[in-house]
């Protein structure tokens, strides 16, 4: 299954990929429109540490935690990818507090959100991924 | 019309043309009238347009055979007594005449036409430290390049060329060529695309014993043309056959190559092809191609060279300019359209097309008179 | 002083309605041009440091953002124009020699724009690439006087050593100091893939690069940096660079800032020292010197080298090469004055050197009037800028080019003409690690390829519209060209016609 992979190494933390995510799921056509005075709420976010940067989103486990412990079944695999069913979700945040990775977020409308590989928005394939100018994050079977 | 008088025409620009060749050859040595030849490029009128046409023989002067024959065009009497005083300073001149001609109403304007069979003054030759074809070589390019009015237009051994300014039947009859016999010949017909006004430009092209018809156009002239003039050859026809000639002469003369070799230069298979063959042959193509990469000709040409005891037939690579070859007996033939051949020989043993860039070449049995 | 005040250049137009305070400009200027003001949720900008290389302006996600020309201006003078007035404000200010990058921007004649290529109609047929063998392959090196031949009659294989080209475009010297580790990785890789070479220049070759070695070019400059023996015999070619066109007659000067890590360690030189190339070699000064130096460096290499001379193209450059021809150099560079440099006093980039088109025509009629062009094998370099400056330049006599700013371009550089600064934005001019690492070379090397690629295409183009299908049938095939408002002296120099003769 074609996952997003980071290469750290070549992150230069200039988070287009946050911004790219963010307005991928706001189903806006026009950036500015989207996100002009919007504090972001992006499902991939930049971690930052001394002289390193990458990009942290979904991993989309093959044993994943978020889908065993999610208690309304809000949470399922679908052909590989760890998808949020909102109107199933309760909030509880269990899946938030499980996820190693820290990749579940509570979203703007109640449920929970992350990454979905952009599947169910306009955009198709990983927004972040084809926004990153410098190749750190690809999307690819490996 | 000689030189000076070309009013910025051959000599001074390029003159694309169109053409059509025809070659026989007999490799017993056989001797062949002329009028066959000139039958040949009969059939193929429609490839001319009248502006020039030329026919080579060899083994046509067989009591002289071992003397340069010098075919000059003059424009008038005082540039044939000019450049003969220096014919007289550089060569023994054992026998000089105009070269027989017959009127015909097609054929006009026609310069003094004379031929001196000659050899080196030993002397001069000694002096010179070259040796005997250098020097003519030499000479020749002397008189064409600095003598106005005076243009030698063959100098090789039992050989001759015979060009005009007319279709080549028109021409062929204009130098009765009837009357000679040779084991070969050629013959070309021009479809210039524009008046070249001046004799000297119609082919073949000779330099000593070889000599050149070609049809085509290439496109790699001034890349040839500026190589080869490193090399002391001065090209002032600007025509391809030209710059051809002075390239198979400095191969096979100065660098001593075969023709097969020479073909392997000019008309060099591609790199593709070369990778596919075996590493010995491989490398020897690689060389030549890369050694002599100055000389590749370009765009489409097929050529006739004629040379003491043999000659060879070449296409581009590409194979752009048709060119058919046949054989009958010890008979070989080969023009631009095979109707040509059958006009020559209506009953072939075989008939063929060579692939382009791959050399039909023959020799008198026994080997060609010069081997090179 | 008041008087050196100076109004900056470029003015950042930010579109507020666009603008979504992402500050990723912010993050990626590294001259510090953006900041964020959180009291009030807006973007600043200080364009006096801003030196027009667009980084921002290519990041900025909602396009809210240009870079304009400043329009303040001084009174209209054509003589007294603005620069000639900003640079005495800046020199009186600082006592310095003023520098600057890259190639001589000026407004001197491009002889490549004033060239026309031939194509066939009726007479002789063009020839499709698509359908037909197009040849671009090319050797260089010295071609052998006449033929030997073995014992049996087999032509025996007499060529000096030789450097095969699939197509006749090299990258020129550029040192890994001047440019990154990462352009450095770019250049290696993309040469490898393309079958040509690329060159280090003066700075060594960093050990991760040896295994690129069959497509590298290692220079020998006056400084000496980083030349040992396993360097030499690392390349494919050894170039001793005699000049520069930026900077033809005077050396290099790498600051000490630059010489860090492995840099130094590539250099053989301790960090944070100067790296200084001196002016001329000081074992060259003169022709006979030169001979010396390419025989010690082919002994070194057994004579298994093909040897390089790369000049700047200055006056007399065809009597020059013409002595490099005798020399037992096997390749000459010229390089034309509009080629690029690190770092260059801008006078001398400005006012110093010619044209390369008129210099490689000049070199190539001189050595066929010697009658030794086959010596030595011709590479033209100081501006290539496409596929038909490429032909062009081979029909003037070229065998093949070099191409360095171009290469620059399609790595990312922006010609902003500040890599004296080191704070390349795009990762290339730069030793800062957080720059440097925004040339991912996985990403740069296949631009590269692309680029070169797509010129081989047009190349093919252009020769099969010529009816020429092997690119040695248009070396020096001058006949192909023609020129458009040039003089007579420009037309005999070139050696070409004028259009519609
Ligand atoms: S867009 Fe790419 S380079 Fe920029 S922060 Fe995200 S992963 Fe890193
Ligand atoms: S949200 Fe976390 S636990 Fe769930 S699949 Fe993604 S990475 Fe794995
Ligand atoms: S220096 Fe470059 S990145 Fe910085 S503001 Fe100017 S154009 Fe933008
Ligand atoms: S990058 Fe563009 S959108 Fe982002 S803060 Fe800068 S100007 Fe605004």
């Amino acid at each position: 299954m074609k996952r997003v992979y980071v290469n750290e190494k070549w992150c230069l933390g200039c988070r287009l990929c946050e911004y790219n995510c963010a307005f991928a799921n706001t189903g806006e056509r026009n950036m500015a429109l989207a996100l002009r005075n919007l504090e972001i709420s992006p499902r991939i976010r930049i971690e930052e540490g001394s002289d390193i940067c990458f990009a942290v989103s979904c991993r989309h486990c093959e044993e994943p935690l978020c889908v065993k412990g999610c208690i309304t079944g809000a949470l399922s695999i679908e052909d590989g990818i760890i998808m949020v069913d909102e109107d199933k979700c309760v909030s509880c945040y269990t899946c938030i507090l499980s996820c190693p990775y820290g990749a579940v977020s509570p979203s703007e409308h109640g449920a929970v959100q992350k990454c979905e590989l952009c599947v169910k928005n306009r955009s198709g394939a990983p927004a972040c991924v084809a926004g990153c100018p410098n190749g750190a994050i690809v999307y690819e079977e490996r | 019309m000689l030189k000076e008088n070309l009013n910025g025409k051959e000599g001074q620009i390029r003159i694309p043309s169109g053409c059509a060749i025809a070659g026989l050859f007999s490799r017993s040595g056989k001797s062949v009238s002329g009028e066959t030849i000139v039958n040949a490029m009969t059939v193929m009128h429609d490839r001319s347009n009248g502006l020039g046409g030329g026919f080579a023989g060899y083994g046509i002067y067989p009591q002289y055979k071992d003397l340069y024959a010098l075919h000059v065009f003059y424009n008038n009497v005082s540039a044939k007594e000019e450049c003969e005083k220096y014919i007289d300073k550089a060569f023994e001149v054992i026998n000089l005449s105009r070269i027989p001609i017959r009127k015909t109403p097609r054929i006009t304007d026609e310069p003094l036409i004379w031929r001196y069979f000659v050899a080196p003054h030993h002397n001069k030759l000694m002096d010179s430290q070259l040796d005997e074809d250098e020097y003519v070589v030499r000479a020749v390019i002397r008189i064409n390049t600095s003598f106005d009015g005076s243009y030698v237009f063959s100098s090789g051994k039992n050989m001759g060329s015979f060009k005009a300014v007319g279709f080549p039947e028109d021409v062929g009859t204009f130098y009765r060529l009837d009357e000679y016999e040779g084991y070969c010949w050629t013959g070309h017909g021009r479809y210039p695309t524009n008046t070249p006004g001046w004799w000297g430009g119609a082919h073949p092209f000779s330099m000593l014993d070889y000599s050149i018809v070609h049809n085509g156009e290439i496109s790699s002239y001034d890349a040839n043309r500026r190589f080869i003039e490193m090399y002391g050859y001065k090209c002032t026809l600007l025509t391809d056959t030209e710059v051809i000639t002075y390239i198979v002469d400095f191969l096979t003369r100065k660098q001593a190559l075969t023709l097969t070799e020479v073909a392997d230069i000019i008309a060099a298979p591609f790199w593709s092809t070369i990778e596919s063959k075996p590493p010995k042959e491989r490398e020897r193509l690689t060389y030549l191609r890369n050694a002599f990469s100055s000389l590749l000709i370009t765009g489409p040409f097929s050529i006739l060279l004629g040379f003491s005891g043999g000659m060879m037939a070449l296409n581009d690579r590409l194979k752009l300019r048709s060119m058919v070859v046949a054989e009958k007996g010890d008979m070989v033939y080969a023009a631009s359209e095979e109707a040509a051949i059958r006009m020559m020989e209506p009953e072939l043993d075989r008939i063929w097309s060579p692939m382009g860039g791959e050399p039909v070449i023959v020799t008198l049995e026994g080997g060609a008179e010069q081997c090179r | 002083m008041p008087v050196d005040f100076m109004y900056p250049e470029y003015e950042i137009a930010r579109n507020d309605s666009r603008c979504i305070r992402c500050r990723v400009c912010e993050r990626q200027c590294a001259n510090e041009v953006h900041s964020y003001e959180e009291s009030g949720n807006f973007m600043l900008s200080d364009e006096s440091k801003c030196v027009n290389c667009h980084r921002c302006v290519s990041l900025c996600p909602t396009r809210a953002l240009k870079i304009v020309k400043s329009d303040h201006c001084f009174k209209e003078n054509a003589n007294w124009n603005q620069a000639a007035i900003k640079e005495i404000y800046k020199q009186s200010g600082s006592g310095g020699v003023l520098l600057s990058s890259m190639g001589n921007p000026e407004r001197y004649p491009v002889y490549w724009d004033k060239m026309l290529i031939n194509a066939s109609q009726v007479t002789n047929p063009s020839i499709d690439p698509l359908r037909e063998p197009m040849e671009t392959k090319v050797f260089l090196g010295k071609k052998p006087e006449r033929i030997e031949r073995g014992p049996d009659g087999s032509l025996r294989n007499n060529l000096t050593p030789q450097l095969e080209l699939a197509m006749p475009v090299m990258f020129s010297a550029m040192s890994y100091g001047s440019i990154s580790y990462n352009a450095h990785e770019s250049l290696a890789r993309a040469s490898r893939e393309l079958g040509i070479f690329y060159n280090t220049g003066e700075g060594g070759l960093h050990e991760d690069f040896y295994q690129y070695g069959e497509n590298t070019i290692v220079q020998v400059a006056s400084g000496r940096f980083g030349v040992h023996r396993e360097y030499l015999e690392a390349g494919a070619a050894i170039e001793i660079k005699m000049g520069q066109g930026a900077k033809p007659g005077i050396g290099g000067h790498l600051p000490g800032e630059k010489i860090v890590g492995d840099i130094s360690k590539t250099r053989m030189i301790p960090e944070g020292s100067d790296a200084i190339s001196p002016a001329p070699h000081h074992d060259i000064y003169s022709i006979e010197d030169l001979r010396q130096l390419v025989f010690s460096l082919k002994e070194a290499t057994q004579y298994k080298k093909p040897v390089i001379v790369k000049v700047a193209a200055v006056h007399n450059i065809a009597a020059i090469a013409s002595g490099i021809a005798r020399s037992g150099a096997d390749i000459i560079a010229i390089d034309g004055f509009r080629g690029g440099t690190g770092a260059a006093p801008t006078r001398i980039r400005d006012n110093v050197g010619i044209p390369i088109e008129l210099a490689l025509a000049s070199v190539d009629a001189r050595l066929r009037d010697e009658g030794i062009r086959n010596n030595v094998s011709l590479v033209a370099g100081g501006s290539i800028r496409n596929s038909a400056d490429v032909v062009k330049a081979i029909a003037l006599g070229a065998d093949a080019v070099y191409i360095a700013t171009g290469a620059l371009l399609a790595l990312g550089c922006h010609l902003c003409r500040s890599c004296q600064s080191g704070k390349c934005n795009w990762g290339i001019a730069t030793q800062r690690p957080e720059l440097v690492k925004r040339l991912n070379p996985d990403m740069g090397f296949r631009r590269l390829v692309n680029l070169l690629t797509a010129w081989n295409h047009e190349i093919k183009e252009l020769m099969g519209g010529m009816g020429i299908n092997s690119i040695e049938a248009l070396k020096g095939n001058r006949l192909m060209l023609r020129g458009t408002g040039l003089n007579e002296n420009e037309l005999g120099i070139l050696g070409i016609s004028h259009a519609g003769e």
